[in-house]
């Protein structure tokens, strides 16, 4: 990996670049799923590549190859250059950067146990007693499985000197049951939607999740969701459980503080922000025990934000984002820090693989555990619905204006958790929100949760971002819009 | 780890200004099938299928009137599947030298031997005839940075010059794909893709359009600038209208990101799942008498390969007919699985196994209507214009109610005139109601939106579409 970024590197400085950066990767994907006791996908994948980027007549040039030989590595880097050299023709300005050191080191994240070593015969029998036990109760019509694992080793190479050699471990896994009934499709996931959970870690996670043990809960509440209680239409009092308020982070405050989306970068797709840079230290973003942190060191946890150094060469960091209610903070590279008047990069650019730019990208951005226990919330609430594991997400293209809906609700009544609810959704404007938080259950009931699927960016990358939160209540919140006729 | 061994030859650039151009990485049949000849000899399974896919694409992108991002990639993947007494699995590297080949097919093998044998697993297709459709364009081929550079900076400086801010893509790259197997199947397919994308902003409006084409020369940069420039202009000081039922003039490329959410419906797999919205409503009138929909990847503005995942050819089909879903498409194996009574036979839509998904019909074509935009407005004493949609998502998937938002350039109509931009609105809204609901349609277009894939769709004048609240802007 070292030849070859040298290459790279000596190429691009012969060709004019002023500054380069070189990220070779190599990936490995294994992914098992099952759907009604028969195997679904079975399969693995390895890609090795390398991807310049280019900094020359002041405008910003990126190429990647898989041809890693030395002549496809120089035509690569040139090809950089020269495409830096076209983006010059509407050019309003020389790029500038903040400063940032040079780097020689190692990371890796720490795991017990190697995913890809443990033989794929023991996951699948793994996944094929969870979706058995879904399938014996009576209702569930369809029982699906899934482990996904990935080992990214990657070296990143900089024409200030640094050398950063990362490898990470990454585990998820999930269960879902479906049950179609007269008009309605009911489903019930665990410990997540969207392939469950996931982190930087090894097959330990895994085996911590008791997916089996889950199963049957899991086929009875989808089963029971057809004659449960259907979710009311107007304005009440809900708790969202640690998973949901891991999403409505990642949607209302993760991507809005995204700086490339508040300077327009991202106006075309992903859509801008409202949180316009007067709004730094002004905003009140949420009432005063709303304290959120984007936090990529390992100290925070194995999240999927979590890693030693972002994609451009600066060490994982802590930024304040929200501190006791306040907007403090935006997430940065060491070009958009230029216009904040920051004097280093939060470092946040991360890239899906090789051959993709590093943009400004969620680390870990999560909120902190408040004093609350769980059941002490229960006890303190008289008329409100709990709303558990989302089902869907929708959010305007500023991030205002939000609509969730989870798959199960639990009626609230005099501190007691009652009948079942079906269809639950809220819907609000983003600070109104949570300036309507009043309380967040404890650390003990706070959980590091992992989003493997964010799409950002044109071509689209997908990255893993994670989420630290813990069941939290919100007053006053817009519900069931999401059926009102 | 050692630098790899060359073992892929670009083909060589046809004249010097095409260097820089997604040109260079194609590979010629006879490489192609090389590789595939390479993977049988070092497989000892009872059958072996590859597939090589080569990717070059080059994506220039803007934003604040000038060029912030600029890339290039070119890959190739060589995806392995092995079959062993009624197992099968898939393994796949981007490597093309010995070891990488012969690593790849002991991981395929390793794989498949780690399960049960699977019931009744198909052999695989042998040699089919597959039509030729011609979908690649020397003009986009050729396409360069500077190609790209010159047209984006002309829009640029044309939005600085009206005092707008102007963002968005221009994109061109090739792709090629092959599949061959033991038995002696091989085909290939080989397109290019272009596509540009804009929007115009001004301090509280915004307009946007997008346009994608397998030939670069029918993409016009200005022109489609133009036109989102003057969308903003138009939604300027956008006023707030209540919620509620409204008329609504979706443009194609709103009526593609919704419709698009019932691609998957149409899978034979999905209604054995039970997870399709068709489930008991096959053969039953749950769209209005003037929505018909085929799946057909032969039409002159679709996009795609003419066989499937394992190699059959695609088949046109009649998905719904006046308003009534007649067809579903089928993998083999589906086929085999569906209840004797539909009489299912492979329509040539399966994914490349193996696959929990099935197949999928991927090149949906709506029968459009003679009316234009202009005479849909015309005929409308009140309603909505949307241009765009955005973050859709499903609410419910057997009515099949999506939620999401209205962006850049949404108007109220007035008296059949456009009357103004409004803030924009969150939807919530049945995709068969809404179907059930056409006053009138447009001849249909190739439409490139977000949330779906192109497919061939008219702009639609709908009754009574649910928005349910407003956002601030």
């Amino acid at each position: 990996m070292q030849d070859w970024a040298d290459w790279a590197l000596d190429t691009a400085k012969s060709r004019g670049a002023t500054y380069a950066d070189v990220r070779v990767m190599d990936i490995r994907h294994r992914n098992l799923s099952t759907k009604n006791g028969q195997v679904g996908n079975l399969s693995e994948s390895q890609s090795l590549g390398l991807g310049v980027r280019a900094l020359a007549s002041g405008s910003w040039g990126f190429a990647a190859t898989d041809r890693l030989t030395r002549e496809g590595i120089s035509a690569c880097a040139a090809e950089a250059v020269s495409i830096a050299k076209a983006s010059a023709l509407a050019k309003l300005h020389d790029v500038a950067m903040v400063p940032e050191q040079a780097y020689i080191d190692t990371w890796q994240n720490p795991h017990v146990k190697d995913p890809f070593r443990i033989p794929m015969e023991r996951q699948l029998d793994h996944l094929l007693a969870a979706d058995a036990e879904m399938r014996k109760v009576k209702g569930v019509t369809l029982a699906e499985t899934s482990m996904a694992f990935c080992r990214i080793e990657q070296l990143f190479a900089s024409s200030i000197g640094s050398r950063i050699h990362q490898t990470k471990v990454q585990s998820g896994a999930g269960i879902v049951a479906t049950s179609f009934a007269g008009s309605e499709i009911q489903k019930r996931s665990y410990p997540n939607s969207f392939g469950g959970q996931h982190m930087l870690a090894g097959y330990e996670l895994v085996e911590s999740l008791d997916l089996v043990g889950n199963a049957q809960r899991v086929g009875e509440e989808a089963v029971a969701l057809h004659s449960a209680v259907q979710c009311p239409e107007g304005t009440k009092t809900i708790i969202l459980d640690s998973s949901q308020l891991g999403l409505q982070i990642h949607e209302s405050i993760g991507h809005p503080i995204e700086l490339d989306r508040v300077l327009g970068m991202e106006a075309n797709f992903a859509g801008m922000s409202f949180l316009t840079l007067e709004k730094l230290n002004t905003l009140k973003y949420g009432s005063d025990i709303v304290n959120v942190v984007a936090d990529a060191r390992l100290a925070h946890g194995p999240g999927l934000g979590t890693f030693g150094y972002d994609d451009e060469g600066v060490p994982a960091q802590c930024t304040d984002i929200i501190k006791n209610g306040l907007f403090t903070g935006y997430l940065s590279n060491r070009e958009t820090a230029v216009s904040i008047g920051l004097k280093r990069s939060g470092g946040t650019m991360r890239t899906e693989s090789w051959n993709r730019l590093p943009i400004i990208r969620m680390t870990n951005i999560s909120i902190h555990p408040g004093k609350w226990k769980y059941d002490d919330l229960i006890a303190d609430t008289d008329d409100a619905i709990y709303m558990e594991t989302n089902r869907s997400w929708s959010i305007d293209d500023r991030r205002y204006h939000f609509q969730f809906s989870t798959e199960i609700g639990w009626e609230i009544k005099g501190g007691k958790k009652g009948r079942m609810i079906k269809h639950p959704s809220y819907s609000g404007i983003t600070t109104e929100f949570w300036n309507s938080c009043d309380a967040i259950c404890s650390r003990d009931h706070w959980t590091l949760w992992g989003t493997p699927n964010c799409g950002k960016g044109q071509p689209m990358q997908t990255m893993g971002t994670g989420h630290g939160a813990a069941p939290a209540r919100f007053r006053n919140v817009k519900i069931g819009v999401a059926f009102s006729k | 780890m050692s630098p790899a061994k060359k073992t892929r030859k670009a083909a060589p650039a046809k004249k010097k200004s095409l260097t820089g151009s997604a040109r260079e990485g194609l590979l010629t049949q006879s490489e192609l099938r090389r590789i595939a000849e390479r993977v049988f000899k070092l497989s000892d399974a009872d059958e072996t299928e590859v597939m090589i896919d080569v990717t070059s694409d080059a994506l220039t992108r803007f934003a604040n009137n000038t060029i912030h991002q600029n890339v290039a990639e070119q890959g190739l993947t060589i995806s392995v599947r092995t079959v062993f007494d009624g197992r099968t699995a898939r393994a796949t590297t981007n490597r093309t030298d010995d070891e990488s080949l012969a690593r790849v097919v002991a991981a395929s093998a390793t794989i498949a031997k780690s399960q049960a044998k699977i019931p009744h697993m198909l052999a695989m297709p042998g040699p089919q005839k597959v039509q030729r459709v011609a979908r690649f364009f020397d003009s986009t081929a050729g396409f360069t940075a500077q190609d790209r550079a010159k047209a984006v900076a002309r829009v640029c400086r044309a939005a600085t010059k009206r005092k707008q801010t102007v963002a968005g893509i221009f994109t061109t790259g090739t792709m090629q794909s092959a599949l061959g197997n033991s038995r002696g199947l091989f085909l290939t397919h080989q397109q290019t893709r272009a596509e540009f994308s804009v929007t115009v902003l001004d301090p509280d409006s915004s307009g946007w359009q997008k346009a994608n084409s397998p030939d670069v020369t029918k993409i016009f940069p200005d022109a489609l600038a133009d036109r989102a420039a003057e969308k903003s202009r138009a939604s300027r000081k956008p006023k707030e209208v209540p919620p509620g039922h409204y008329t609504v003039i979706l443009e194609p490329a709103a009526v593609l990101d919704l419709v698009g959410f019932l691609f998957y419906d149409f899978a034979g797999t999905a209604v054995l799942d039970q997870r399709s919205c068709f489930n008991k409503r096959m053969g039953k009138q749950v769209m209005g008498p003037n929505i018909t929909i085929w799946d057909d990847v032969y039409h002159p503005l679709q996009t795609g390969a003419p066989f499937d995942g394992e190699g059959l050819p695609r088949q046109k089909v009649l998905l719904v007919d006046r308003g009534t879903p007649r067809n579903l498409v089928y993998a083999r194996a589906t086929a085999k699985q569906m209840p004797s009574d539909m009489k299912a036979k492979p329509t040539g839509h399966g994914f490349p196994l193996p696959n929990e998904y099935g197949e999928a019909p991927m090149n949906l074509v709506f029968e459009g209507g003679k009316a234009s935009l202009d005479e849909m407005i015309a005929s409308t004493s009140r309603g909505i214009l949307v241009t765009r949609l955005w973050y859709i998502r499903e609410v419910d998937p057997y009515e099949k109610i999506l939620t999401g938002m209205t962006r850049d350039g949404t108007f109220l109509i007035e008296g059949g005139k456009l009357a103004g931009g409004i803030r924009n609105f969150r939807f919530n809204q049945s995709v068969l109601e809404m179907l059930s609901n056409v006053e009138a349609m447009s001849p249909s277009v190739r439409a490139a939106g977000e949330e779906s894939f192109e497919m061939v769709v008219p702009a639609m004048k709908v009754n009574g579409f649910h928005f349910s609240e407003v956002t601030k802007f």
